[in-house]
């Protein structure tokens, strides 16, 4: 009892050693668990025109935070001739390009491609608030303010709430006075934007400007959209300045948080900085191979990726086989089936994936036809056994030649694939089942002939299902699961599906016997 | 309907493959003793050695060219077995009831040359009958001559009783008997009749062939209820020895009644079939856990067959009833007579 112990804890440990590095893998590296997953790719172009005056220019641009829940792919700072350094701080990043001296229109640009990834993301440190500083209005306008407060506050009970209503009563199609003096209908949206930053201030709330570009595919000289985010003493929440709706929308990309500004120009006049933004549609499981072996994941740089391609699918095939022994065990042990060779069925199994399925079928029933034909020839001749399956052998590849010709000349190219299937272990079929028939009859080589092509269908089936594939490749860890399975088929002691009916007269009887 | 089959057997205490493999097989034959009974000359030096009976060793053949000796091995014998070394389930086994004008003849009355017999022993050698097809080499025996008690209860071949054998404690018994359909071999798949051996008095319980039950020999029609087996306890005796001899704990012995010399040990199996359940329509699992509960194994074989007689009596007889019916059929038969 004590062995067996052991055994089922080295089993569930084998099992979640495997369980739990597909779940790292899928967690926190974001490796998706079907191979039709899909991502879009956004790539972001900011343009900076200006006009340069002739002195030396410096451009700053602010450039969009590292979230953990996005994965930066590239980022590309394409102009000619200017000198270019990333600079960081106070969380915030900013690119900024510079040139000696430079005279009329120039152009800078910044390219981003960028993807929402899957991974569970910890809570992330969040800057603290500075306390809000109150705004200096004239008298008029802080009456109108004061009362406006005063009217969304008895709505409100917290500090979210409060934002919410003071957006809405902002934005209210039908204003009074006093709104209507407020929002001033011509001023532009950073007015608006300073203007609910003023109001919260008033009210006490630490607020700031976030800017931020909606992500649509094709579009072209977008600009930024104005976003406000409170802090309510844990958080910071974002809340659309037009619609008072709080959280940030989909596709929508967060360039800078605060009210620095976007761009700065020295030595140059009328810049501005225009977007366009192309979207595309990526493999998740490409994406996440290239993002984790640009950051050097232990388990990716050390694994199957790091091969070369030819290597690669090479391992692609390998990585399938201990699916079909599971095939095999479960074929032999829970079933019951008889096979000729017990690994056989696994490699009819791989020569049908090269050759599909029905073609492979009967290119195999004609070798192995065939083969027993003249191999009941060559069991008069008399020979010693190694000669004998050696003869087999050249039989069997002259059968395999034969039916290459043939097959070309009347023009089944299907049949070429013929040489996938291994010719040793066809001789050593044609062998076994020819000496099953001569000691058991051909009632015995027809059960094990079935079963044994039975169990490779079924293997190949398996073998050839897109989801099977691409989760044995892209994870290994897999085969600890499986390992884990076979550990405990190799336990089961019940009875088999085929002893139900071997034993079937037995329990017939016994029940009639009862009455 | 699945569920329901599977209760069934497991309320028999029917032993299937699985369970047989690992509680059974893996658990009281240790591998390295596998040669002892997969070498069948090994076997029969052992068993000569304990002081069991066994088929006569009339010559043996290692190599390829010894062939050509296989003329002068042959010559003063009119009969004889020749088999693979190991071979097992009967495979490759010739048998000659006679020799004469250089000609020799098949239990079924088919003359073979001395060139077809060569080629036999050569295939032998080569491994053909062997398991993994690995070089092999020939015994000849003795000719073993069926027991009258047996005589209409086989076709062609000689009746072997298969005992199974679970920590020197015989538990179960059957006879294997040839038929037209298995081509004079004893085996069951290939269409041999199975008789249960009653452990107790060797009496035949029930009958079976390819899985069903039958109640007289398919070819030369004897019925099988007033059959019992001669020599019954000296036969258990020597089943229940050969766990001294081989240390296998579970094991199958295949023992002959020969006309002359008794119960003969023709061959041990260390991985012995579970047919013998549907022989006997009774499971093994009940059986082995009363040997298994026993906490020490008697050294006598003696004392474990009456352990064996007194334990796995049959709780009844499916034959008996039949038995006692042909017998008054007889009676009144003498009595109209008279």
């Amino acid at each position: 009892m004590q062995a067996q112990a052991r055994l089922y804890s080295a089993v569930l440990l084998i099992f979640f050693i495997g369980i739990g590095l597909i779940l790292y893998k899928h967690l926190a590296l974001g490796f998706p668990l079907m191979p039709d997953d899909k991502k879009f790719v956004w790539t972001i172009e900011a343009k900076i025109d200006f006009q340069a005056q002739g002195d030396p220019v410096i451009i700053s641009l602010a450039l969009p935070p590292k979230e953990p829940n996005l994965t930066f792919m590239e980022e590309d700072f394409a102009s000619s001739d200017y000198g270019f350094s990333e600079l960081t701080s106070n969380n915030e990043r900013r690119g900024q390009w510079s040139k000696r001296t430079a005279k009329g229109a120039q152009t800078a640009y910044y390219r981003l491609s960028v993807y929402e990834n899957d991974k569970l993301v910890e809570d992330q440190p969040i800057d603290e608030p500075e306390p809000p500083k109150k705004p200096e209005l004239d008298e008029v306008f802080l009456t109108a303010s004061m009362t406006l407060l005063e009217q969304v506050r008895a709505r409100s009970a917290n500090a979210e709430i409060f934002t919410r209503e003071l957006i809405q009563t902002l934005n209210s199609k039908s204003p009074n006075q006093n709104q209507r003096l407020l929002r001033n209908d011509k001023a532009g949206e950073d007015y608006k934007t300073n203007l609910i930053l003023d109001l919260l201030a008033l009210e006490g709330i630490s607020a700031r400007v976030v800017r931020g570009l909606f992500l649509e595919d094709g579009r072209r000289r977008q600009s930024l959209t104005n976003f406000v985010e409170i802090h309510d003493g844990n958080q910071w929440i974002l809340f659309n300045q037009d619609t008072g709706k709080s959280g940030k929308p989909k596709n929508f990309l967060i360039w800078q948080h605060g009210g620095q500004s976007l761009l700065d120009v020295v030595g140059g006049k009328n810049s501005q900085v225009s977007f366009s933004i192309i979207k595309n549609t990526h493999s998740t499981r490409n994406l996440v191979v290239n993002s984790s072996q640009n950051k050097q994941a232990a388990i990716i740089d050390f694994s199957i990726y790091s091969l070369p391609i030819e290597q690669q699918n090479a391992f692609k095939m390998i990585l399938l086989l201990p699916i079909g022994a599971l095939v095999v065990v479960i074929m032999r042990i829970l079933v019951g089936i008889r096979t000729s060779g017990t690994f056989m069925p696994i490699l009819i199994a791989l020569a049908l994936i090269q050759t599909t399925l029905v073609t492979g079928i009967v290119i195999f029933l004609i070798v192995v036809g065939t083969g027993l034909m003249i191999r009941s020839y060559l069991s008069r001749l008399n020979l010693l056994l190694v000669a004998r399956i050696s003869a087999v052998i050249i039989v069997v590849i002259t059968i395999i030649a034969s039916i290459s010709i043939i097959s070309n000349k009347l023009g089944l190219s299907q049949a070429l694939t013929v040489t996938f299937f291994p010719m040793v272990i066809l001789a050593w079929t044609i062998e076994r089942m020819s000496v099953l028939w001569e000691e058991d009859g051909p009632r015995e080589v027809l059960i094990q002939g079935a079963g044994s092509l039975l169990t490779a269908i079924i293997a190949y089936l398996f073998m050839t299902n897109r989801t099977v594939e691409y989760l044995t490749f892209n994870f290994p860890e897999l085969m600890l699961v499986n390992l884990a399975l076979i550990l405990i088929l190799g336990q089961y002691t019940g009875y088999r599906l085929t002893e139900l009916y071997r034993f079937h007269t037995m329990g017939k009887r016994h029940a009639v016997d009862k009455h | 309907m699945l569920l329901t089959s599977i209760k069934r057997l497991k309320s028999m205490g029917i032993i299937g493959m699985n369970q047989r493999n690992f509680g059974l097989v893996s658990r009281y034959n240790p591998r390295r003793l596998y040669p002892l009974v997969d070498d069948k000359l090994k076997t029969k030096q052992l068993a000569q050695q304990a002081g069991i009976t066994v088929p006569k060793l009339l010559g043996t053949l290692h190599y390829q060219h010894d062939v050509k000796q296989l003329k002068n091995i042959l010559n003063p014998y009119q009969e004889f077995v020749i088999k693979p070394v190991k071979g097992s389930g009967g495979k490759g086994i010739l048998v000659i009831t006679e020799q004469a004008h250089n000609l020799y003849y098949k239990p079924s009355g088919d003359a073979v040359r001395l060139t077809h017999i060569e080629r036999h022993v050569s295939n032998i050698l080569s491994g053909l009958h062997s398991l993994g097809g690995k070089p092999d080499s020939v015994m000849i025996e003795s000719l073993i001559h069926i027991d009258p008690v047996f005589a209409n209860y086989s076709y062609e071949g000689v009746p072997d009783l298969r005992v199974i054998v679970l920590k020197g404690y015989p538990i179960m018994a059957m006879l294997r008997l040839a038929t037209h359909a298995s081509d004079g071999r004893a085996n069951l798949h290939q269409g041999a009749v199975g008789v249960g051996i009653d452990i107790d008095t060797g009496e035949a319980l029930h009958a079976v062939q390819y899985g069903d039950p039958v109640y007289h020999h398919p070819d030369t029609r004897k019925p099988f209820h007033d059959l019992t087996v001669p020599h019954w306890n000296k036969l258990l005796t020597l089943a229940a020895a050969c766990y001294e001899i081989t240390g296998l704990g579970y094991l199958g012995v295949d023992i002959v009644l020969d006309r002359d010399h008794g119960p003969m040990i023709i061959e041990l199996n260390a991985r012995p079939g579970l047919s013998i359940q549907v022989a006997n329509f009774a499971g093994l699992a009940p059986r082995v856990a009363a040997v298994e509960a026993l906490i020490q194994v008697d050294p006598d074989p003696r004392v474990r067959v009456e352990f064996s007689k007194k334990n796995f009596a049959a709780v009844r007889n499916l034959f008996r009833s039949r038995r006692k019916i042909s017998q008054s059929v007889q009676r009144s038969l003498s009595l109209t007579v008279s």
